[in-house]
């Protein structure tokens, strides 16, 4: 039963938090730029250029446009990109695919390099090993990923030669998706972009897992598990590392807003074409619609994975459930 | 005066500091940025905001130790033909100053909403968490880029970069309040319960009263800590943005606008135009980090005990 209003209440949530995104998208189309213009151009009369607006509705009250936007928004339907001069909606879920395949990449390195480097710290803190791996994680978060992105280029792409610098390179069509996985090309491509945007996650998670790992090992249970006699791979994995996952998995979650941001980033530096790129061409063009439709799309996407992420949490604490329907 | 200064000296904590080489070194290190940034009308060889002094004929010369550098430009040129030494010290100030002013504003805000929420509790306390929740979820960046964009788009290019200082540092400042208000709430609610309070609220003083002049002389610690990582942050955002092209204009650099400016050269050859100010932004976050770390553990005294 708790877990269910839980799950009411973190929708509810998520509802709000979506309204009040289309609310600032929609007022800042309100803002910005006369779809008139866009349509019409500067070449018809003033009476016509009333009538027309008295049609589209553009003078109707804020709130009556906004619940027409809305109900627009909701199926589907952002507006029409000036440029491309088809669905903004369409525009952005072409781009999706690139940068869906960006992000996979780099949280499957975040979580391949992260866990294992992060135990290994945690077990042997006094190593060499992780004495430099402790250095080089503060040097890392200290590099902007725009930095280390340069950097890669120039090191790789230019001074030694190795991978290429920008776009995706050959990629296969499956309907709709277009994929850079199954070529090698395409994963050469993939190389560089990918290591650039987990480069900042990754010294944060390996001394987030270290630190909480290092603090359950001090824990009376693990102490048990080991007077048990139990073998060390069984403590450090099922007891310890298990229990390490919570703290993980909320900054996980937090941190996503933060992944989205350095995908405009890297896919800036990388030329990438996905959906950050996009978005800033579509600044520099002042292309109102595919501005809103970005903004609510990536809304979207982080109000799903956040809600989740805490529906994981929940079912891995139990304790959470409670404390979840009370505050 | 001296009192104090000689207090200072003898106190432990300088002591412990004089004992760290890393905390010394980053410190000199950050002394040297900021007296450069701020003597750089007296040092620079010629002012990047006045077009008479920059000649385009001398535009993407290499460094001196390159083979084709000029000796009056260090670190080489730009394509506008501006001396990138020159460039950089002005850069880093511009860097420098909305870092130091988005904090101060991260700070008021979010030290005023932390106590409040802190002391005062109940239904504000929840409300104001919960919006610093999600804010957080969202990131500063993202938050920046969107505002950023948005005005970019709203306003004409010269009105926007007139206004880009102001805006970063609006936005930056504006951004990360729940930081501040986070570590400062968490630090009411145990201040909260000790007998000065109680003796204060017995009395009879105000809330705001005590609140500012009781409870935060007590909280400071956690903040000055927090406030030198979050000027990293705030210089590492900036230079994100105007990297982006949403910071600062190209003819009133910062260190971002001077490597997205000289991005557009790396593959052509002219590597310093970017690399150079890039690791005078790795230098100085670096610097600031490592010196947050350090007074991080050396002002809380829990970790005195794992270590």
């Amino acid at each position: 039963m708790d877990i269910l209003a839980f799950l009411i209440r973190r929708l509810g949530q998520a509802c709000v938090v979506m309204l009040v995104i289309s609310l600032i998208g929609f007022s800042i189309q309100d803002n910005l730029g006369d779809p008139l213009r866009e349509l019409v151009g500067q070449s018809v009369s003033e009476e016509e250029r009333k009538a027309l607006r008295d049609r589209m509705g553009l003078n109707d009250p804020f709130f009556v446009q906004y619940a027409r936007f809305l109900g627009k928004a909701v199926q589907g339907d952002l507006g029409t990109s000036y440029f491309f001069k088809k669905p903004a909606l369409e525009v952005i879920f072409n781009k999706f695919p690139a940068t869906f395949e960006l992000v996979l990449s780099a949280t499957l390195i975040i979580i391949l390099v992260s866990v294992p480097v992060g135990i290994y710290c945690a077990i042997n803190p006094k190593s060499l090993f992780s004495r430099f791996v402790m250095v080089i994680s503060i040097a890392g978060i200290s590099i902007p990923v725009f930095l280390t992105a340069i950097f890669l280029i120039y090191i790789f792409a230019i001074y030694l030669d190795w991978l290429p610098s920008y776009g995706r390179g050959i990629t296969v069509d499956f309907g709709w998706w277009r994929t850079g996985f199954l070529t090698a090309d395409g994963l050469l491509h993939l190389i560089m972009p990918a290591v650039a945007l987990s480069s900042i996650m990754l010294p944060l998670f390996i001394r987030l897992i270290r630190g909480e790992m290092m603090e359950v090992l001090r824990t009376e249970y693990v102490r048990f598990a080991w007077a048990k006699g139990l073998a060390p791979r069984r403590v450090w994995l099922l007891h310890a590392f298990k229990n390490t996952l919570l703290p993980v998995i909320t900054v996980g979650g937090v941190q996503i807003g933060t992944l989205i941001a350095y995908t405009i980033l890297t896919e800036t530096v990388f030329q990438w074409p996905g959906m950050g790129f996009l978005f800033l061409e579509a600044v520099n063009r002042v292309d109102t619609p595919l501005i809103i439709a970005y903004i609510i799309v990536v809304g979207l996407i982080f109000v799903v994975t956040n809600t989740l992420v805490d529906l994981i949490y929940t079912m891995v604490n139990p304790m959470v459930r409670i404390a979840g329907v009370k505050g | 005066m001296i009192a104090a200064v000689q207090r200072a000296i003898a106190s432990d904590f300088f002591y412990q500091f004089r004992r760290d080489p890393v905390a010394v070194g980053s410190t000199l290190v950050l002394l040297v940025f900021v007296s450069l940034a701020v003597l750089a009308p007296l040092i620079a060889t010629q002012n990047p905001y006045d077009p008479i002094q920059i000649d385009i004929m001398d535009s993407e010369l290499p460094p001196v130790w390159q083979q084709g550098g000029d000796a009056r430009f260090v670190f080489g040129t730009d394509p506008q033909g501006r001396d990138m030494w020159s460039t950089i010290l002005y850069g880093t100030g511009v860097s420098l100053i909305i870092g130091i002013f988005a904090v101060m504003l991260q700070a008021v805000l979010g030290v005023t909403l932390g106590l409040m929420s802190g002391y005062i509790g109940g239904r504000l306390d929840s409300f104001l968490m919960r919006i610093a929740d999600i804010q957080l979820s969202f990131s500063t960046l993202m938050v920046a880029i969107i505002v950023l964009a948005v005005f970019q788009a709203a306003f004409s290019a010269q009105l926007y970069a007139d206004l880009a200082i102001i805006m970063l540092v609006l936005v930056i400042g504006i951004a990360e309040w729940p930081q501040y208000a986070r570590t400062v709430r968490a630090n009411v609610l145990a201040e909260k319960e000790k007998e000065y309070v109680d003796a204060a609220r017995v009395i009879g003083l105000s809330r705001l009263r005590i609140m500012f002049r009781h409870i935060l002389p007590n909280t400071l610690t956690p903040i000055l800590v927090i406030s030198t990582v979050q000027v990293a942050n705030a210089i590492v955002a900036e230079a994100a943005l105007s990297f982006l092209g949403l910071g600062m204009p190209v003819n009133q650099p910062s260190l971002g606008s001077l490597i997205r400016n000289g991005f557009d050269y790396i593959l052509s050859g002219q590597w310093w135009i970017t690399v150079i100010p890039s690791i005078v932004l790795i230098i100085l976050i670096l610097a600031i980090n490592l010196l947050g770390d350090w007074l991080r553990d050396a002002l809380n005294p829990k970790l005195y005990k794992e270590t």
